[in-house]
């Protein structure tokens, strides 16, 4: 069932990627793609969509948790997705790439009129909330400092530790910006997952974080948000984020989301958001709710999609009462390890092989496959939706890039290196050049090869976990869902089996070197 | 027994030159092989004897001059088809570690798609002083320096090949197995009846006048003195000759 199941999403994948272009001038009706980036507002915001889509009798397609914005937008322009919730201000500065300006009105136009006129995508009506980047600090060291607004902070910013994410510090628009803003220069600053971030704060560990205006985990921490006085960040102001092809073809899905507009408040989300957040109730259960409380759905409310409750058992148990979804994952994981890995062996072993007898082009060659290497593990998925869409497809053709290198490395080094007097030998008693590279710097060379395909086999079980985040699915989900909800339960539920995955494969590929090894040479 | 097929060719050099840029390897060279004959190649390292031998089956390849066997130029035939027809056996062995002995020594019939190869592999062991059901099933790395030149032999034969080329086979082995191996090479010959024609490459010019019928000393490229062993010991014609003689603990 796990495989006809990987199987069945991967030719779906397909054909999303296949309606890619939406030339067809008869385009066939596809559900509407729902995704969002992975954290929990925007998981619990699509799955409002989604809810509210099939409510009125539309079909739904989920993506949940795609990798950041370039990953949820690149898909949105090529039309593997049809809508995912996005924020103002994110649209202004990391898509646009323009400065933070204006109020929340200008900055809503800006985007609307560019967006359109660049790429025929469409910001609905905002919600109604905005979700700004939010300083806050444990209630103590705002009495204790006398805390309002970030400008009071910068006055003893020097006596305190700040946990910040790694985006924000990286970010110009980020620390530095706020920094040169508010003259504000903390003692140390420790980057910090999403995550982590808030239990840090609660413990001690840092005094300042930042985050969001709607998380639910200020409310449970009790912390303080600092007002930004001097108004550095831009308007967040949330928003349905439409793609092209369901604005021209399917106008009533568009006029569906637009009911949401303006009807969720600050205080609504934040609610919602801790409901999700700080008491792990399931994502469908609360976008239900949601939906019901806004009277925009009847009584019964959708299905609910399989997302992670916290209950209080035992890790093992709760594994156990998981192994249907961790089997399934499990196996779209081995799925895409094995396609990759097997398309890999097929390219750059005979590769390897070749670059020996053309050896002044090899270096150069194998270089520049290592190049592949360098690419950050996300951007190489991010730039494979233009080309691909989202789902298994482009997480496969990554992972195949990725394997290349160690395996035409080993291949070209170990039939180089074979025993020289040996390859001497058989050249010098008439072996053609073919013969000598099939019947002695092949098998010489195996143990090297099979060396490489174990090396790339292992780092494809790792770097498939972040397929998850360009919607391929596998044991990254778990892991991404997990870190979006800070639930470390779920996060271990896709790393454990991941790590034993490696092991697993790795042994398994120990036991082949020994087989492929020529007798002779086992020592 | 598996005595050659062929006569024993006669191999001859004629102003041979070999260039590496602007180095001369070999600088015109010439001499004369007869059939069934053994000829020595002498010389300290650098002075060119490999790169001589590694003429005659085209493993180098002159800037100028001709190789001849049986009066037909090298250069004429196809490198591969050649190469099958001669046997070599390089210093080290060059056994291919991931073959058993019999296997390595049936490499040439097999090249040859002989259905009998591993009989004729059997036949060229014994014949290099090996039993093929106890050695012939081991894995080189079993094997000790002298047995693995054994096998090396043996695979250099087990075509039925009618020259032999060795290029220092003895070099890397002790006193004992060495001279255990000089007489085998001895015993091949005298047991084929002049079936082969050989070509051996030494530093060791003991060894050239031990077993060679005719040795020839190398210098820096040059042919220095060919002569027929006796007449080479007993009358050096340069200094150089000499003093080779005398290190080497022969002249008087």
């Amino acid at each position: 069932m796990p495989l006809v199941a990987a199987l069945a999403a991967w030719s779906l994948a397909g054909r999303a990627a296949a309606a890619q272009g939406a030339s067809d001038p008869v385009p066939a009706r596809r559900p509407v793609v729902v995704a969002s980036k992975p954290f929990g507002e925007s998981f619990l915001l699509a799955e409002m969509f989604a809810q509210l889509l099939e409510s009125r009798g539309i079909a739904v397609e989920r993506r949940p948790g795609l990798g950041a914005t370039e990953v949820a937008f690149a898909a949105l322009r090529a039309g593997a997705i049809d809508v995912y919730p996005e924020y103002t201000g994110t649209g202004l500065l990391a898509v646009l790439h323009e400065r933070p300006r204006g109020d929340a009105g200008t900055v809503f136009a800006t985007v609307r009129r560019e967006f359109d006129a660049r790429w025929g995508v469409r910001w609905l009506p905002p919600l109604g909330f905005e979700n700004s980047y939010a300083i806050a600090v444990r209630p103590e060291t705002a009495r204790r400092y006398a805390l309002r607004t970030i400008g009071d902070l910068a006055r003893v910013a020097p006596r305190l530790t700040a946990g910040l994410s790694p985006d924000f510090i990286e970010r110009p628009d980020g620390l530095a910006g706020l920094a040169s803003a508010y003259d504000l220069h903390f003692r140390a600053v420790r980057p910090l997952a999403q995550a982590l971030k808030y239990r840090a704060l609660a413990t001690g560990g840092v005094d300042v974080v930042d985050g969001y205006s709607t998380d639910g985990l200020i409310a449970r921490y009790g912390l303080v948000v600092l007002g930004d006085d001097r108004r550095f960040f831009p308007p967040y102001e949330a928003a349905a984020l439409v793609g092209r092809r369901l604005r021209r073809d399917d106008p009533r899905a568009v006029a569906v989301l637009t009911e949401l507009s303006g009807l969720i408040d600050a205080p609504r989300m934040r609610a919602l958001n801790a409901r999700v957040e700080v008491n792990g109730e399931p994502v469908a259960r609360v976008a239900a709710d949601a939906l019901r409380e806004l009277g925009l759905v009847g009584g019964g409310g959708a299905a609910p999609a399989p997302v992670a409750t916290r209950p209080a058992r035992s890790f093992w148990s709760y594994l156990w009462s998981e192994r249907a979804r961790l089997a399934a994952e499990t196996a779209r994981h081995l799925l895409l390890v094995g396609v990759s890995l097997l398309a890999a062996i097929l390219v750059a072993v005979p590769l390897g092989l070749h670059l020996e007898r053309t050896r002044r082009v090899a270096e150069p060659v194998i270089g520049g496959i290592g190049l592949l290497e360098t690419i950050p593990s996300i951007a190489l998925l991010a730039f494979m939706i233009p080309l691909l869409g989202v789902g298994v497809w482009p997480a496969l053709v990554a992972l195949w890039l990725y394997s290349l290198y160690p395996i035409v490395r080993s291949t070209y080094s170990g039939v180089r290196d074979a025993d020289p007097s040996a390859v001497q030998a058989a050249h010098a008693l008439g072996m053609t050049p073919w013969q000598v590279l099939r019947y002695v710097r092949t098998p010489l060379a195996a143990p090297s090869i099979l060396a490489g395909i174990r090396t790339a086999a292992v780092i494809d079980v790792g770097t498939a976990t972040l397929a998850a985040f360009i919607g391929a699915g596998g044991l990254g989900e778990p892991i991404a869902t997990g870190l979006a909800l800070a639930d470390t339960r779920l996060i271990l539920s896709g790393a454990l089996p991941a790590a034993v995955l490696a092991l697993l494969v790795d042994g398994f590929l120990a036991l082949v070197e020994r087989r492929v090894t020529p007798a002779s040479l086992r020592r | 027994m598996s005595s050659p097929t062929t006569p024993p060719p006669r191999i001859e050099l004629a102003h041979v030159t070999v260039r590496h840029g602007d180095v001369r390897a070999l600088d015109d060279v010439s001499l004369v092989v007869d059939g069934g004959g053994w000829l020595a190649l002498v010389g300290e390292s650098g002075a060119g004897k490999s790169t001589l031998l590694r003429c005659i089956n085209r493993l180098v390849e002159p800037s100028a001059g001709t190789v001849t066997i049986d009066g037909v130029p090298v250069s004429a035939r196809d490198p591969v088809a050649l190469r099958r027809s001669v046997g070599f056996v390089p210093q080290d062995g060059g056994l291919l570690p991931h073959w058993r002995a019999w296997r390595n020594a049936a490499l040439v019939p097999w090249l040859l798609g002989r259905r009998e190869a591993r009989p004729l592999a059997e036949r060229a062991l014994a014949r290099a002083g090996l039993d093929p059901g106890t050695m012939g099933e081991r894995w080189p790395h079993e094997l000790s320096g002298g047995e693995r030149q054994r096998v090396a032999v043996a695979r250099a034969l087990a075509g039925g090949q009618s020259l032999l080329l060795l290029d220092e086979p003895f070099g890397a082995l002790d006193a004992i197995t060495r001279s255990d191996l000089q007489r085998m090479l001895l015993d091949l010959r005298r047991g084929d009846g002049g079936g082969l024609t050989m070509v051996l490459v030494t530093h060791d010019l003991r060894e050239a006048l031990l077993l060679a019928d005719r040795v020839a000393v190398l210098r820096a490229g040059r042919l220095e003195q060919v002569a027929d062993a006796g007449a080479l010991a007993a009358a050096p014609a340069t200094p150089y000759v000499a003093a080779l003689l005398a290190r080497a603990g022969v002249a008087a």
